[in-house]
């Protein structure tokens, strides 16, 4: 059972008007596996991950999230994106919201608790990241590493089975990646499943189980850590990391 | 004709009809107005919502419908009121002042609908989908977290679609039905005292408007400040 991916793609291509932005893009993460991506920009990183949870809907390739083929027009989808979070390079907090209320719209609305239960688990949550004094604020007056956490706990109120993060830490100020990324170590070490696109090429090495390499669409190569940064076989591979690890 | 001259006949305006301008003239020109833009955001808000439509056809009749009411002069469209409509559909036995106010009504509703709906649209895609990612539906993202932001943007200008609305509702003093700019034909009519009458119409007017765009301003700030 446990070697059954919790996510596999087939054969996934998007395009973008003209631009054909995924070419085939088949992989598998499995249940408590890290994956990280790399590559260029405009490689279609995001894109790729985007299409996990269907806010991109690819043309052609199916997407199995625990089983069910998500591409299937006759799934709901909203009912499987409840199980995937997604953390944003722009965090997209609530402004209008307080930040507790962040975190308990979408369990409450979609009925998967109570307001209390909810609210409690929300208090629980902004303490693990040191936001539980913010509570009642708007989050208009965090700072963009606050946002970040805030947009954190907010995806893992829905208590998700995989987590997907699009360069969460690439529109933060320099001193305030780290606090960030503890964060996501954290919840890492505590076996949530996690995809991420990164450019922290020494955050990926860090806590991946495997790293993809993506360029022009395609993943060009995926392995350890170790086998991606250390003997990278692909020249377009050793071509984007000399460049990024000068 | 001196400066004192004027003054002088402008306090026995005053005096002799006040009632005129601001029970008569003011009244009506609010009452028009806020008719106007309260059922004009109603339709307006459908019209918004109909142009998300699923049907193609609902959202080409809508912009279709938009865009000649945008495209067309209002004092047309209020001529189109008085004489055409009452035509259309005696049996309603429209009244010259309900006629009006139905024109008008229409008139703001296009322009409402493209408030409504640029307000909707200055709300970061972004949100829309965090929303979705967390399992929101369409629906539910729609109502809990883009319209409450797209609120900001439409009641202010909401707002100055009522400022317009008063100096707009002059027009229908072309079928006399009782604003301001009618109150100035009366006066005129009866005193001959054109300038005099122009006067203290036209500083009504700017103190009714004026005064509302600096409310609408400071209640603008405020909501923008609460976030
Ligand atoms: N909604 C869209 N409409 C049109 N083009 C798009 C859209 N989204 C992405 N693209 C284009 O698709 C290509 C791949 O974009 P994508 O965001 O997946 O790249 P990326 O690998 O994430 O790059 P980066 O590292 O800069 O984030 C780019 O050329 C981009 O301009
Ligand atoms: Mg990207």
């Amino acid at each position: 059972m446990n070697n059954e991916p919790m996510i596999r793609t087939v054969n996934l291509h998007k395009s973008f008007g003209a631009l054909h932005v995924l070419k085939g893009v088949s992989e598998h993460v499995s249940p408590q596996e890290v994956v990280s991506i790399i590559g260029p920009s405009g490689s279609g990183k995001s894109t790729f991950l985007r299409c996990l949870n269907m806010l991109e809907v690819p043309e052609e390739g199916q997407i199995f999230f625990e089983g069910v083929d998500i591409t299937d027009k006759k799934v709901d989808v909203n009912l499987h994106r409840q199980k995937m979070g997604m953390v944003f390079q722009l965090f997209n907090v609530f402004p209008h919201l307080t930040v507790k209320q962040n975190i308990t719209l979408a369990p409450v609305l979609l009925k998967k608790k109570s307001q209390q239960e909810a609210d409690d688990m929300a208090m629980e949550l902004l303490n693990r990241v040191g936001l539980a004094d913010k509570a009642d604020n708007k989050p208009g007056r965090l700072s963009g590493g606050q946002k970040q956490r805030l947009a954190i706990v907010r995806a893992l109120a829905m208590e998700p089975d995989v987590m997907l993060f699009d360069e969460p830490t690439s529109a933060l100020d320099p001193e305030m990646v780290g606090e960030v990324l503890d964060v996501i170590k954290n919840l890492v070490k505590g076996g949530m499943t996690s995809v991420i696109v990164t450019h922290e090429m020494g955050f990926a090495k860090e806590i991946s189980d495997r790293v993809l390499f993506m360029d022009d669409g395609m993943v060009l190569e995926s392995g350890t850590p170790s086998e991606i940064f250390n003997t990278p076989q692909n020249p377009r591979t050793r071509d984007f990391l000399s460049k990024v690890l000068m | 004709m001196s400066f004192t001259t004027i003054c002088e006949n402008i306090v026995m305006l005053l005096r002799e009809y006040w009632h005129v301008f601001l029970i008569e003239g003011v009244s009506y020109t609010l009452l028009l107005s806020v008719i106007t833009v309260f059922f004009g955001a109603i339709l307006g808000s459908l019209l918004a919502l109909g142009k998300r439509s699923r049907f193609r056809i609902v959202r080409g009749i809508i912009t279709a419908f938009v865009e000649v009411i945008r495209g067309t002069p209002i004092l047309l469209q209020l001529y189109f009121g008085y004489f055409i409509l009452p035509m259309m559909v005696p049996a309603l036995n429209l009244s010259a002042f309900t006629s009006i106010c139905i024109a008008l009504v229409i008139n703001s509703s296009a322009y409402v609908s493209e408030v409504i709906r640029s307000g909707i649209q200055a709300v970061d895609h972004g949100q829309t989908e965090a929303a979705r990612s967390l399992g929101l539906n369409a629906r539910q993202t729609m109502l809990r977290i883009v319209l409450p932001q797209a609120v900001k943007n439409i009641l202010p200008a909401l707002g100055n679609e009522f400022v317009m609305m008063i100096k707009e509702t002059s027009l229908a003093s072309t079928f006399f039905v009782g604003e301001l700019m009618t109150s100035y034909l009366k006066v005129k009519g009866a005193t001959w005292l054109n300038l005099e009458s122009l006067i203290i119409v036209g500083v009504i007017y700017f103190v009714i408007t004026f005064t509302l765009s600096k409310v609408i301003a400071v209640f603008e700030r405020r909501m923008r400040a609460g976030e």
